[in-house]
């Protein structure tokens, strides 16, 4: 594995967005992620049943599904947290994600948010983005990392755009749960992912949070592809162009919101979305 | 007519007495062959004293051994009418062997027997012949012992005639090593042959040098043993007894490690299950460890003064009353300090630590800083012999069964009581248990006091085995954790497969390393095997129990 | 060059330079003084046996600061620091041991202990120890190549927590039993001890004594900045993520492994430090400094003194070392009791520390002061109190 392609060791600043990530990504096919035949087996229970998924560059899709259908191992294969017992999970043509570790992937080019907002409590709102600067993220590098007036711009930019200029320099455990969850959202945006992996971004929020929410990710589609995955409908219709339906590890169905909410399968399944 | 039962007692008393007719009939002959040898031992004709002694050598007569071992010390003495005496160690006392009377020595007429040294060396197979067919069992044995070491071919009709009689497994043993000792020299090819299957069957080690024997060469070249069926029939016999010393010796290592895996056991037992509900390392538990082999020592002290005849049970005793001295000082424990650090796992270490520090001083200062002494009792003592060469001590299958009575136990305890259902479901997912009603502290009280109390169990089991001080714990805390490490948390089968891994796997390091470096070498055998399986050998599995 | 300079002095702020300041020039300037240029019979007068008692104290500072590093910020506790501790003392006591030569029991060119066990020849592992600069810098690399081995195989196989705390304690553990051994050619339980010169000057001398207690001053303060400014930078941002979310941490890119691994390794070459100053103050080293006793109350240092602070760590570690040299002197039946007491204390009442006190009242202080501001109203003692008390009742955030 080439990994020394992805080392990034720019210095001077974080990349303008848009910008090619590394050069191990191999996109040029239009398909971002290639997810095939992936089963993931828990002490006999399947969480993810010969899954197939293919996700296009620059395209925002919408994951739905019951509990316990797979989402969140799904997100988890992809990102290198659980290993599949078969299958393969390509990145781009040539970036076999079974293979890298969960820093390595990162590096690459995804982003993930979890499900819980998981932010950095002891550091300010301001230290956490810049951690997750798109910058080198060698010992070294940040042994002797030093801000630039370019990059602290950049972050300011970033708390600007997730709404949180007030809260620089506050510890991040002292936010409340939906500023967390932006400031999550914020540091994924200074990771500059190729794909972002977002898991129930809006869960516990209000409803301006969730149009705001919807904006900005709607927003990112295009520069970046992204994956929502998320429980609430409402939500969903806002942003979604293609959805696809998870049940039971496997894909139910595939399409736009009105045709999967009209497929008698999903209405089985899911008693009216 | 007389009822059947009657008829049939009848003839059993008439039965009886005629049998006890003709033994009173034949003893007088029997004495008095004896009575005319015994007189002959006071005979100045040295012919007749020969036969005299052959006589009583070869009769088989248990009183006659004795009177040879005293005609040999030189305190037998013989008196005109043919009775012969021993005489005490003071010279005050006589002893007739026959009548089995002792006289005040002063005043009879006793003269010393003619002692040379062709008599004695008359006396010695006569005394010899005696022993090997004494009723006494130590006397035989001793006899037996003596003659494998220095037998001559004599002896061999001796050893035979005593072999035909004899019962005692061990004595039969010696004796036939002594036989095929001899036979081996035999000039008779049949014989030697016969002599080397008897010590491939016997399989003692020690007659394995004889048939070396036989396969060596002199220096000129020649064999030794000029047969060559015999050199191969010899060969082919050492052989078959390394073979089985090899399976004895991996049998007595299997069991060795087996009784190191269930100390490893007992004192683990209590953290695993400590550290499975509650993520908390208890620094202490090595100190509950110590409090239990406290506490036999007490009991000990309690059954010597109070109820001295009963000594020998205070180990009973001593199990329930650990169990309870230490569940007192886990519930303290819990209850005082853990409770306020649950799920501060680093923290509970670090306070665990500073109790630890307080039990040991405590202890120091109440029951002295030196080791104290606990005795096994005498059902604990020795051991059963399996092989030759392999002795188990009973203290350590004592322990073995210990384990597997706790282990049981434990496990009834967890799979079928209510307790042990809320116990698993607050290890396997604590908020969800809490969310159904599960009255968490509450568990972890119980689950605190119960592993402490095993590990006072555990500590009554080491007072067994070694000393006891106020540091007892210190050693035993590392190799808790190994396990605990090793084996996982969550299932009891995990903390058995790990100690008795980790035992077995001591036992069989030993041979080739010393004590430390063999313990080095797990050590890092075990963070290798982390490596692997970080969660051990039977991991917990599924995601609530990610932490 | 400025960059450094100014990298430097952004470590603190001056009030914090000054206090720093003020600290080295008492203890390191005015102690002296006060034990070699003033008449013994007067109470200000510092006794002979202070000096290498505050050296050693010092040495223990430098360990407390290298706790800190990894538990403080990178919330891995070890219990098991003292392994490197006592194999800087040992590469510094093997040294002394060399410089013995031919005035030992035994008038031998090989250490007593060696004579006595009939050894014809020095180990292999003894050459080169008769140079100071290698042995030097055996103090330093030995601690930090077994660091980072350990911390590879345990960091890689994602051991953490309580686990890896266990397995620091088995690594201590079974080094001290080796070093017992007589066979292993460390002079087995009893250890390297009756050293007479370092460099050439008499250990036994009063001014070696205050020489080798100013290098430990002077090295504990160095250790203080270089920490410093591995916690002021992004590195040490990245350690303290690790400690609060290794997960997002990895998520946004970085490598955990080499993380802990740097912070692991830089504290063991700072124990080995300390081990190689402590040896020649206290004149012996032996495996009972591999204890695990001995390195889980390392961990005490820092916890009473305040973790992820540094200054706490130091703090703590002069606070518990003096009261322990007290207690087994005056008391020693109490001492277990104390320290163990100290324990229980510590983690039950004081997470942050004493430091974590101070803190804890001078956040009260403000958030008094800016309420009364906000309400316009003057401070009296009463409403101060009172605020005082509403926010004592408030959960407040670990």
């Amino acid at each position: 594995m080439s990994e020394t392609t992805l080392d990034l060791q720019s210095e001077s600043g974080p990349l303008p967005p848009g910008r090619p990530v590394g050069p191990g990504l191999d996109a040029s096919h239009g398909v971002i992620l290639y997810v095939e035949d992936v089963t993931v087996s828990f002490d006999g229970f399947k969480a993810l049943d010969g899954l197939t998924l293919y996700i296009d560059e620059g395209e925002l899709r919408c994951l739905i599904g019951p509990n316990g259908a797979g989402k969140t191992t799904l997100l988890d294969v992809i990102t290198g947290k659980t290993r599949p017992d078969r299958g393969n999970v390509f990145f781009g043509q040539t970036l076999d994600l079974t293979r890298l570790s969960e820093s390595r992937i990162a590096q690459a080019g995804i982003g993930r948010k979890f499900q819980r907002p998981t932010v950095f409590p002891a550091h300010t709102a301001f230290e956490n983005l810049e951690l997750a600067m798109n910058t080198g993220k060698r010992v070294r590098q940040t042994l002797f990392a030093r801000l630039s007036g370019a990059q602290r711009d950049a972050i300011d930019g970033v708390l600007a755009t997730v709404g949180l200029p007030s809260e620089r320099d506050r510890p991040a455990g002292l936010l409340s749960h939906g500023q967390k969850q932006w400031l999550e959202i914020g540091m994924l945006l200074m990771q500059e992912p190729r794909l972002l992996l977002v898991d129930e971004p809006v869960a516990g929020m209000s409803q301006q949070e969730t149009e705001k929410t919807a904006e900005l990710l709607a927003s990112l589609a295009g520069r970046h592809s992204v994956v929502v995955v998320e429980h609430d409908m409402d939500f969903v219709r806002k942003i979604a162009r293609k959805v696809t339906v998870l049940h039971e590890g496997a894909i139910l169905a595939e399409g736009s919101m009105e045709q999967v909410q009209n497929d008698p399968r999903v209405i089985d399944v899911y008693l009216g979305a | 007519m007389l009822p059947r039962s009657l008829r049939i007692a009848l003839a059993r008393a008439s039965a009886c007495a005629a049998l006890l007719a003709a033994l009173a009939w034949s003893l007088p002959a029997q004495s008095a062959g004896l009575k005319s040898a015994l007189k002959d031992l006071g005979s100045d004709d040295t012919d007749r004293l020969m036969s005299a002694i052959d006589l009583l050598g070869n009769s088989g007569d248990p009183a006659a051994l004795p009177i040879l071992q005293a005609y040999r010390d030189e305190t037998l003495r013989t008196a005109r009418d043919g009775r012969v005496f021993v005489l005490s160690k003071d010279g005050k006392q006589a002893f007739d062997p026959v009548s089995r009377e002792t006289v005040p020595a002063e005043g009879l007429p006793l003269a010393a027997p003619f002692v040379s040294n062709r008599v004695r060396r008359a006396l010695a197979p006569a005394i010899a012949s005696l022993a090997l067919v004494s009723p006494d069992v130590s006397a035989r044995a001793s006899a037996a012992e003596e003659l494998s070491k220095r037998a001559s071919p004599e002896d061999a009709a001796r050893i035979r005639t005593a072999l035909a009689r004899e019962a005692v497994p061990d004595i039969r043993k010696t004796l036939l090593a002594a036989l095929a000792r001899l036979d081996l020299n035999s000039p008779e090819r049949a014989v030697r042959l016969a002599a080397i299957q008897l010590v491939e069957a016997e399989g003692d080690v020690q007659l394995k040098v004889d048939l070396l024997r036989l396969t060596a060469t002199r220096e000129d070249g020649s064999f030794v043993e000029p047969d060559a069926g015999i050199r191969a029939a010899a060969v082919s016999a050492m052989k078959a007894m390394d073979q089985r010393q090899k399976f004895v010796n991996l049998f007595a290592n299997l069991l060795y490690g087996l009784s190191l895996g269930s100390v490893l056991l007992l004192t683990a037992l209590g953290l695993a299950i400590t550290f499975g509900l509650m993520g908390v390392i208890n620094m202490a538990h090595g100190e509950m460890l110590m409090l239990g082999a406290y506490t036999a020592y007490a009991m000990q002290n309690l059954f010597r003064s109070a109820l001295p005849g009963a000594f020998d049970y205070y180990v009973l005793a001593a199990l329930p009353a650990a169990f309870a001295v230490c569940a007192a000082v886990g519930v303290l424990l819990e209850r005082g300090v853990l409770r306020f650090l649950y799920g501060r796992a680093l923290e509970s270490l670090l306070a665990t630590w500073g109790i630890s520090l307080i039990l040991i001083q405590t202890v120091r200062l109440v029951f002295g800083a030196q080791n104290v002494t606990v005795t096994n009792p005498a059902w604990l003592s020795g051991g059963y012999t399996a092989f030759p060469g392999l002795v188990l001590p009973w203290s350590r299958i004592a322990i073995v069964l210990l384990g597997l009575v706790v282990v049981a136990l434990v496990s009834l305890l967890l799979q079928r009581t209510a307790l042990g259902l809320q116990v698993r479901a607050v290890t396997q997912n604590r908020t969800m248990a809490a969310a159904i009603g599960v009255r968490t502290a509450r568990v972890d009280m119980w689950t605190f006091a119960f592993g402490s109390g095993i590990a006072g169990i555990g500590g009554v089991a080491l007072s067994q085995l070694g000393n006891v001080g106020p540091e007892l714990g210190q050693s035993y805390i590392v190799d808790s954790f190994m396990v605990v490490v090793l084996g996982g948390v969550g299932k009891i089968a995990g903390s058995v497969a790990g100690a008795m891994g980790l035992g077995i796997l001591a036992k069989y390091l030993e041979p080739f390393t010393d004590a430390v470096l063999g313990k080095i070498i797990l050590l890092a055998l075990i963070v290798l095997f982390i490596q692997k399986r970080p969660q051990g050998l039977f991991a917990p599995k599924g995601r609530a129990v990610e932490g | 060059m400025r960059g450094i300079l100014h990298g430097v002095a952004a470590l603190h702020r001056p009030r914090g330079w000054i206090v720093l300041g003020v600290l080295c020039l008492a203890g390191l300037v005015g102690l002296p003084l006060l034990n070699g240029m003033t008449p013994p019979a007067a109470w200000y007068h510092v006794p002979a046996f202070a000096v290498p008692l505050l050296g050693k104290f010092f040495c223990y500072g430098i360990v407390a600061l290298a706790m800190d590093l990894i538990w403080g910020y990178t919330g891995i506790l070890s219990l098991g620091h003292g392994v490197f501790f006592a194999l800087g003392g040992y590469a510094m006591g093997m040294h002394l041991m060399r410089n013995i030569g031919k005035e030992g029991v035994y008038r031998s060119d090989l250490p007593d202990f060696m004579v006595f066990l009939d050894w014809k020849e020095l180990p292999w592992f003894w050459y080169g120890f008769d140079s100071f600069w290698f042995a030097a810098s055996m103090a330093l690399l030995v601690p930090a190549a077994l660091a980072y081995v350990f911390g590879y195989f345990a960091f890689r196989s994602r051991i953490r927590g309580v686990y890896f705390s266990i397995i620091t304690q088995a690594l201590t553990f079974a080094a001290m039993l080796l070093f017992f051994r007589n066979n292993t050619g460390f002079g087995g339980n009893n250890g390297l001890t009756d050293f007479k010169r370092l460099l050439g000057y008499s250990l036994q001398e009063p001014s070696t004594k205050v020489a080798l207690y100013l290098i430990s001053g002077a090295a504990l303060v160095l250790a203080y900045l270089a920490c410093r400014a591995i916690v002021g930078s992004k590195l040490g941002r990245v350690l303290t993520a690790i400690r609060d979310a290794e997960s997002r941490v990895m998520f946004s890119g970085y490598n955990p492994l080499h993380y802990k691994l740097f912070a692991w390794t830089v504290s063991a070459l700072l124990c080995g430090l300390a081990g190689a100053l402590y040896v020649p103050q206290v004149g012996i080293v032996n495996p009972s400094e591999m204890q695990t006793s001995n390195s889980i109350e390392m961990a005490i240092w820092v916890a009473v003194g305040g973790r992820g602070t540094l200054v706490g760590a130091v703090l703590g570690a002069v606070l518990v070392n003096g009261a322990k040299s007290v207690f087994t002197v005056q008391w020693p039946q109490a001492w277990l009791f104390v320290l163990g007491g100290l324990f229980v204390f510590v983690t039950l009442f004081l997470p942050k520390g004493l430091l974590g006190i101070g803190e804890r009242l001078g956040a009260l202080r403000k958030l008094a002061a800016r309420r009364m501001r906000a309400q316009g109203r003057p401070q009296t003692p009463e409403r101060s109190a009172a605020l005082s008390a509403v926010s004592a009742a408030k959960p407040h955030h670990e």
